[in-house]
């Protein structure tokens, strides 16, 4: 059992939980993810890591309520217990000095770029931070984003905060202008990764992102991560879940984490009644409002 | 611990024990078994297990134990059931086996003992699996097992894994007084014994028990630590304090066959496919939350020829499969699937398509799978494994309709813990390197065995190397010597 030190939402239906995981705690490095698992009758999922506190055995995880699962974790509170969480899994980041880093994180994927944009900054490099959201409510970390980077964009889809626009829209600025860009790191919705890789495959500027497929045991057996990489078949789980962008295929990403949208839409239909005829917890309620697409691949 | 048997206690001639018919194992009818999970095979009562016993022609050589990778000492253990003195029988395998329950129906006997004894020269050879099983349930239900009590020797041992292998290891290595515990990966203990194979062929609850046993004698466990990941193995033996580790990480990545459409939904590797249903129970959706595609009235067929692959499609049948197809591109002699499943599942009305490959999944144009395109095969001269090399017969191609395809072709290293352990070496196909004789690695303190070593081959094979490894690490642990 894994307890909750703290809860706090972040934003609607986006929760961080401070959790007590001191051999995670020890070893967790940028890029790197947990796989938890609530109760017995539970799903596996794959949770981003935000940070961690080796001295207290501690790790920060963001959830964002989506499906069933990221629903009843988004309604724990501190002191509660979550059966099973496993990590740190996943290569880490490859982090050394490149000299100017464009990170983008977009939604709550901004949690999962944050370490990896802080440890670049430690490295030496030059970052600029694009954190996009779709509004002014949902922009998260923006206090931990701007203490690691040269310079953080901000941008709404509906301009309710900061710049209306898209992530892409800022990138594009900052290649029209000529920034010099030596490597671009994007983490967040599968739809972002993939303008951001087309238009950095055009200017030939090498880019990494985050892969969140369907997973199980997150340690290479089970295979159900695989990501199609230059035509090939790869684990998310061992060989990533950071890839170089201009190999992804993107549309297979989407195709593979749509395989079980019916099921996830019928178990959280179900989950909603039984919590609404309870009516319980004004966040859970708020949680579930927040979030219309129900969709396991837009955890990170 | 029963007096040791002088003379045979056998009352049956050796000229009589040959005319005995080997006993038949009692069985769920293939009409029924085929729509649930409960295990296939019933067990022997305790005077069909004598009647079988009283088979064994006791010989002075006795072959069966040679070809025994854990060394069970068979004629012992079946002359004790003939005289009735079952929990004495049951005794006597776990001097070589802590797992008599599991190896009793996984093991594949025709490869090892069964298929050495010299019965087998004239008539069926001894039941020995059903034999096992039998003084295993039979103790099991009596709840009598012994704990031994040995002097502590104030030496740690990590053991990776809590596979078969790893159960072994930690069994034979606290009933020597080392401190043991047992890292496991996923939440639940047991390894491939729990993820990997069935219900209808070896229920959880068996598992579930040999662990308490192990408790009993003092093994520790700790469930969701990714050795390699969550701690290093240097680690272990650092600041953990740990004097020797065994590795015993088992089966690998699952193999693709890099065929045009794998990656649509609906094609899932046996191991994912069964660890969804074995360890996530996928089939209770939605009372249990992780999902699996629906089989009911789907046709389903699983590529490969081992056990693997038979438990995957049997279990795609008990869920509602229409049809439920083996395809498998060499013949019915290559098969490497334990006999009696091959057996059971024909029973069942599992299809087999043999001699026959797919060459591409088909789709139904949003990425769904619909069809195998598959090839006939004809068997040409043997390859390096020894076995005739399947050759495509051209212009034999066919699409074979189906929902779900479930690859089982084997698996490949998993990197882990090799990326994460400096010096430990590694073949070129990425498997740890470990004596045969000794388990022993390329770094001091560090032995490995099963599939992590071998590749996938099968449950006694890695408790097998267990043994093997129990023991040198012993030694190692009392002299010191590398």
């Amino acid at each position: 059992m894994f307890k909750i030190i703290h809860a706090e939402f972040l934003a609607p239906g986006i929760k961080r939980f401070v959790i007590e995981a001191p051999r995670i705690a020890r070893k967790q490095q940028p890029g790197q993810f947990v796989i938890l698992r609530i109760y017995e009758e539970g799903e596996r999922i794959p949770v981003t890591i935000e940070n961690s506190d080796p001295e207290h055995g501690t790790i920060n995880i963001v959830v964002q309520a989506a499906g069933k699962t990221t629903h009843l974790l988004n309604s724990l509170e501190t002191g509660d217990q979550i059966l099973d969480v496993v990590g740190p899994l996943g290569k880490p980041s490859e982090i050394k000095n490149y000299g100017t880093v464009v990170v983008v994180g977009g939604g709550v994927g901004t949690a999962m770029a944050y370490p990896t944009a802080a440890a670049l900054k430690r490295t030496g490099n030059r970052v600029i931070s694009i954190v996009g959201a779709r509004n002014k409510e949902l922009v998260i970390l923006e206090a931990e984003m701007r203490a690691v980077s040269d310079a953080l964009m901000i941008t709404t889809d509906d301009g309710s905060y900061a710049d209306k626009g898209f992530v892409t829209d800022k990138l594009r600025q900052l290649i029209e202008n000529g920034t010099r860009i030596d490597l671009v790191v994007a983490v967040g919705p599968i739809v972002m990764m993939k303008a951001i890789a087309e238009m950095t495959r055009k200017e030939n500027i090498r880019t990494v992102v985050s892969l969140n497929p369907i997973m199980i045991d997150g340690t290479g057996m089970c295979g159900g991560c695989r990501v199609l990489i230059d035509g090939k078949s790869e684990f998310a789980c061992v060989d990533g879940p950071e890839f170089d962008a201009h190999r992804v295929d993107f549309a297979v990403l989407v195709q593979r984490n749509s395989m079980y949208r019916d099921a996830e839409q019928r178990s959280l239909a179900q989950f909603q009644r039984v919590t609404s005829a309870e009516a319980s917890t004004k966040e859970l309620e708020h949680a579930c409002a927040a979030t219309r697409s129900a969709r396991q691949g837009d955890q990170r | 611990m029963s007096p040791a048997v002088k003379k045979s206690s056998n009352p049956l001639p050796m000229k009589e024990r040959i005319k005995v018919p080997r006993q038949l194992m009692p069985e769920q009818p293939a009409e029924e078994r085929a729509h649930n999970f409960s295990e296939v095979n019933l067990g022997y009562s305790p005077e069909l297990a004598q009647q079988e016993a009283v088979r064994c022609l006791e010989c002075a050589k006795p072959t069966c134990t040679d070809n025994c990778p854990v060394g069970v000492k068979v004629k012992e253990f079946v002359e004790l059931i003939v005289v009735g003195d079952f929990l004495g029988a049951a005794a006597k395998i776990r001097e070589d086996n802590v797992l008599p329950a599991v190896t009793g129906r996984v093991c594949p006997q025709e490869d090892h003992c069964e298929g050495k004894c010299l019965l087998s020269k004239k008539v069926k050879p001894l039941g020995i699996g059903y034999l096992e099983r039998f003084v295993a349930d039979y103790e099991k239900r009596m709840g009598t097992h012994v704990v031994p009590n040995v002097p502590a020797t104030g030496k740690k041992v990590a053991v990776v894994g809590s596979g078969p292998s790893g159960l072994t290891v930690a069994g034979d290595l606290v009933q020597k007084g080392h401190k043991v515990r047992v890292f496991e990966a996923l939440h639940e203990l047991g390894g491939v014994l729990v993820y990997g194979i069935p219900e209808f062929r070896l229920p959880k609850q068996i598992i579930r028990e040999q662990l308490d046993y192990m408790r009993e004698m003092g093994v520790e466990f700790e469930t969701d630590v990714v050795v390699g990941r969550t701690v290093t193995i240097d680690e272990l033996m650092g600041e953990e304090g740990f004097d020797a580790v065994y590795i015993g990480t088992g089966a690998g990545l699952p193999q693709f066959m890099n065929i045009p459409g794998e990656h649509f939904n609906g094609v899932y590797s046996a191991n994912e496919f069964l660890t969804r249903i074995n360890l996530m129970k996928a089939y209770k959706f939605p009372t249990y939350d992780e999902p699996m595609l629906d089989l009911q009235g789907k046709d389903v067929a699983v590529i490969g020829g081992g056990n693997t692959a038979l438990d995957a499609i049997r279990s795609a049948l008990r869920l509602g499969a229409r049809k439920a197809y083996v395809i498998y591109r060499r013949s019915d002699a290559e098969m490497p699937a334990r006999a009696e499943e091959v057996h059971h599942a024909r029973q069942e009305g599992i299809d087999f398509q043999m001699l026959t490959a797919p060459v591409e999944f088909i789709s139904d144009g949003k990425g769904w799978l619909t069809a195998a395109r598959c090839v006939r095969m004809e068997l040409g001269e043997p390859d390096a494994s020894g076995r005739r090399r399947p050759v495509p017969i051209q212009g034999s191609e066919f699409d074979l309709p189906l929902s779900v395809a479930i690859i089982a072709i084997g698996t490949s290293a998993n990197p882990i813990v090799q990326s994460t352990t400096p010096g430990l070496g590694t073949n070129k196909r990425g498997y740890i390197q470990a004596s045969e004789e000794t388990q022993r690695t390329t770094r001091k303190g560090i032995f490995a065995g099963g599939d992590i070593v071998t590749g996938s081959a099968t449950v006694i094979l890695a408790m097998g190397a267990g043994r093997r490894a129990a023991k040198s690490i012993h030694e190692y642990l009392t002299t010191g010597e590398w």
